[in-house]
């Protein structure tokens, strides 16, 4: 074999590994988005292995008489609250960490990535409790309170990172021409951090969007999206839903989370790699 | 050791779109340190990554002897490189480090350890076997990287400016070190750099590079004193050669430069050179060091030279020497390096004194030195 | 008011790092608590009652056999990936964003989506049956086929989170320099020799943070299992809902709160013991 030859062999393999990868992943999504849409006798006929008439009678189900949209409402408003309360508590953290050097910041950041860490239904179960005694149970904003401890280390390392991305020496020279601290923070660092700002704020979002444990847990009339197709799907009916209905259900929930990382997908490799190393 | 030679070597990217290396000829003799000199994207970096076997060339050949190498791999060229960032993997320690062409060419156990130690020696670094990179200053880090290079005792060994990311004083200290080293060793050497002292200072002989071509090839005075092109005349030496537009007039007492404010009457020598020029413009090239001041300072070597008249523009005081600017007729500014401290007014008229047998006369259109 | 301004960061850091401490203290705080008391009395009733339940056993080896079987594979899966993708080629954006989608799909969707690739009229049974390899449908669903459950709960999880453990070590191969390698060629390493001298051992700290990383959402898992398995296959997160959600046993689910926290503590730290990597510990 000459080297011509190998050469082609190896690229063809290589572009075949690539190709499973990329079929491994993106196959199911498709799949169950053809499913979802497919009426049940497609679905159901052995012979049939892609469906080839399609309605959107389940996805509408789900949406109205199942109360998805209500889901979706609140997914959406518990989302925001927690990027609202993370990126109030976040910023200035995040832009402490990345600015000063204070004794113990070390300590604090190493604490930080810690907390990262620590396990959700921990902080979930024993939570209804004091969630019940402030009247919090089966809110939005007590949901949206523990997705904010949820992604408030990510926010504060995520920030930090951003921030010390922008160059010290352009806030110092707008502190030589007459900004306060503060105001060359607005004015000049701010403006420039604001594009991560964004993708964070998406990922902060997706976090929350995706979230079902907890909210599963601290609600039960004011369900997320998760917390509701959870319970549809696998509640105390224990998965008595239509296959159909599922993929309609998955369908619904990839959706926005999809779309959303199209959008911000040039920051999120950087920003994953941020916040998990 | 081995003699490297280069047949036509090419180096295309992005579909022949950029000529990184554009044809090069030219071959390192057995031993011999050669530098290639050039600015930056003058693909110098790719003729030595060519060579070492990192880059496949798009054309040409290259030969180690009388061995063809072109395709080789760069394990099975017996070559040895020092990275400009020194790349002293951070995970091992600087015995591992040093070991490690060793370990993977299976040489026995004790034969590494002796090895190791002796190039550790070589450079010093015998006390620093057990640390970690990490521990190192950027110095020493750069011998390991030449300790490593040198352990298996390479047919050639090459150096991407492996002094430019060291402060000035190191520099100058590493600069004399690895010439000595290279010299007991006489290993066939080929040094990349964009900085002209080093060229001047460790290569036998320097070869420069620009925009993928090989200018000029020679000896390190040769190269400095007798430049093939304005790009070679003052890319080598600082403050740069003075250029001056001059056309060539015939006049009674013989060959003569004229431009503005200036006539420079040349020996009967350069006639047969200078026959097609007469009554067109060429580019005039003297060094600031070829010319004096008439009255402060002598070149006693000259021994023939010319007066043209200036005024004093400028004076850059450096302490060991001073560098005059001075205006000669309407708007040509010529820089004069005179040694010691010359205390000159300015504004003041003084007479500069060119040294006859340093001046550059290049063609207007080729840029290539008739003189 | 005239604040010193060392103390400002401080002040910067202080209300996100009391936020995060009172969720953390708080409810670790309660569940001691509420697992270890009884009518206001120190009790260990609770413990018994829960350690006597078989399902917690069984909850506590799934969850760990899943870890065991899931984690490995995915650092395995996310090295070759990354190796594969980390390279110019024609189409790598495009492969990086597919291998990235799955970080933005929850647990309870990657759970329905591979119950549309698996179920018995699923996209893999009606393929396999169409080709004529098989004559009947696999059953990966229900009590009896728990074994067959693992493994579909096994494959979701590594096509839902394989993608974090690929980011990190991408993010990791990207950081070793390239004149590492190249020193390294130069010196007569051949692909796996480079591979396995100088890679790996530079991606030590990122395959650390990834098992760290996975290890500890592994002790975790929750809707992937709920929505394939349900009990079939107990899960201590599960078990602490169920316990929570179903039966209100607010003590017996703090203990499962409790051995949650206590087993990622104990890997967290077993990790970093293990896995130093000494060459960055030892910076002068």
């Amino acid at each position: 074999m000459n080297e011509e030859t190998k050469f082609i062999l190896k690229k063809l393999v290589f572009y075949a590994f690539i190709f499973t990868v990329v079929a491994w992943i993106v196959i199911p999504i498709i799949i169950s988005t053809l499913y979802g849409f497919a009426l049940p006798k497609d679905y159901y006929d052995p012979k049939k292995i892609l469906p080839t008439s399609f309605t959107i009678k389940y996805v509408k189900t789900l949406l109205i008489t199942l109360g998805a949209l209500d889901g979706i409402k609140n997914s959406i408003i518990v989302a925001l609250i927690t990027i609202a309360i993370s990126f109030a508590l976040g910023i200035p953290a995040g832009y402490a960490v990345a600015k000063f050097i204070f004794p113990g910041k070390d300590t604090i950041k190493l604490s930080i990535v810690a907390l990262r860490m620590f396990p959700i239904p921990v902080m979930a179960i024993p939570l209804v409790i004091l969630y019940i005694r402030l009247h919090l149970i089966d809110t939005l904003l007590g949901v949206a309170l523990a997705h904010t401890a949820m992604s408030l280390p990510f926010v504060v390392l995520i920030t930090s990172s951003i921030f010390a991305g922008v160059s010290k020496e352009l806030e110092e020279a707008a502190m030589v021409f007459g900004l306060t601290r503060l105001g060359s923070f607005f004015k000049i660092t701010l403006p420039l951090a604001l594009p991560g700002l964004a993708a964070a704020a998406m990922f902060t979002f997706v976090m929350s969007w995706n979230e079902v444990f907890v909210a599963s847990i601290l609600t039960l009339a004011h369900r997320t999206l998760p917390a509701q197709i959870l319970s549809i799907m696998a509640g105390a009916s224990g998965g008595a839903a239509p296959d159909y209905y599922k993929f309609a259900a998955a369908f619904i929930m990839i959706l926005p989370a999809i779309t959303f990382i199209f959008f911000a997908r040039k920051y999120l490799v950087t920003m994953w790699g941020i916040t998990l190393k | 050791m081995v003699e490297v030679r280069l047949e036509n070597l090419k180096k295309y990217f992005g579909n022949g779109k950029v000529k990184a290396v554009d044809g090069i000829d030219l071959t390192i003799k057995d031993g011999e340190f050669l530098v290639l000199l050039g600015p930056s994207g003058c693909g110098k970096t790719t003729t030595l990554r060519m060579i070492a076997g990192l880059e496949s060339p798009t054309g040409g050949k290259i030969w180690f002897g009388d061995k063809d190498v072109t395709y080789f791999s760069p394990k099975d060229r017996n070559i040895s490189m020092v990275f400009q960032s020194y790349a002293v993997w951070p995970h091992m320690t600087v015995y591992d480090n040093i070991a490690f062409p060793l370990k993977i060419k299976k040489h026995p156990r004790d034969e590494i350890d002796k090895k190791v130690k002796w190039a550790a020696g070589m450079l010093q670094i015998g006390n620093l076997l057990d640390r970690y990179p990490a521990q190192l200053s950027g110095g020493q880090r750069q011998r390991v990287a030449v300790a490593r290079a040198i352990v298996v005792e390479p047919a050639v060994l090459l150096m991407d400016e492996p002094l430019s990311n060291l402060d000035a004083k190191l520099r100058v200290a590493m600069r004399a070190e690895i010439k000595k080293l290279q010299t007991k060793l006489k290993v066939t050497t080929i040094y990349v750099t964009h900085d002209q002292v080093e060229a001047m200072t460790m290569g036998d002989r320097i070869a420069v590079m620009n925009k993928g071509k090989l200018l000029q090839v020679g000896p390190p005075t040769e190269v400095y004193l007798k430049p093939n092109s304005i790009f070679v005349g003052t890319f080598i030496g600082a403050p740069e050669m003075n250029l001056l537009e001059v056309s060539i007039k015939e006049k009674e007492n013989g060959l003569v430069l004229e431009g503005t404010g200036l006539e420079i009457t040349l020996p009967e020598e350069f006639r047969e050179l200078l026959e097609r020029y007469i009554n067109k413009s060429v580019i005039f090239g003297i060094r600031p060091e070829h010319m004096t001041i008439e009255g402060v300072s002598t070149l006693e070597h000259v021994k023939r030279a010319r007066e043209i008249e200036g005024t004093v523009d400028f004076i850059e005081a450096l302490g060991t020497d001073t560098i005059v600017h001075a205006r000669v007729g309407e708007g040509n500014l010529i820089k004069i390096k005179l040694p010691g401290h010359i205390p000159l007014e300015i504004g003041s008229k003084v007479k500069i004194v060119v040294d006859l047998d340093n001046i550059h006369i290049f063609d207007k259109t080729t840029e290539n030195a008739v003189i | 008011m005239k604040v010193k301004s060392s103390y400002i960061p401080y002040f910067l850091i202080l209300p996100a790092f009391a936020y995060l401490l009172f969720f953390v203290g708080y409810p670790l705080v309660q569940a001691l608590y509420t697992a270890f008391t009884q009518n206001g009395h120190f009790s260990l009733a609770t413990v018994r009652k829960t350690f006597t339940d078989p399902y917690f056993w069984d909850a506590l080896k799934y969850t760990i056999s899943l870890a065991g079987v899931i984690v490995p594979t995915q650092v395995a899966l996310a090295i070759i990936l990354a190796l594969g993708v980390n390279r110019v080629f024609k189409g790598k954006d495009f492969t990086i964003y597919a291998l990235t989608i799955p970080l933005t799909i929850s647990d309870v969707a990657a759970g329905l989506i591979w119950y549309s690739m698996l179920s018995p009229s699923g996209f893999l049974n009606k393929l396999l049956l169409n080709i004529g390899l098989i004559n009947n449908p696999i059953y990966f669903f229900g009590y009896q086929y728990r074994h067959m459950e693992f493994l579909a709960i096994v494959l979701a999880e590594l096509w839902r989170a394989t993608s974090i453990v690929f980011v990190i070590i991408l993010a990791g191969l990207q950081m070793i320099s390239h004149e590492y390698l190249e020193a390294a060629e130069v010196f007569g390493a051949d692909y796996w020799t480079r591979l396995r001298k100088i890679v790996i051992p530079l991606l030590k700290p990122s395959i650390q943070s990834a098992l760290i990383i996975r290890t500890l959402f592994a002790m975790q898992i929750f809707g992937i299992v709920w929505i394939l398995a349900g009990r079939d296959i107990p899960i201590l997160a599960g078990e602490g809902f169920y316990r929570l959600t179903e039966l209100k046993e607010y003590d017996v689910a703090s203990i499962y709160a409790l051995v949650i926290a206590g087993l990622s503590i104990i890997l967290g730290a077993l990790y970093i013991k293990f896995m130093k990597a000494e060459y960055l510990e030892v910076r002068g």
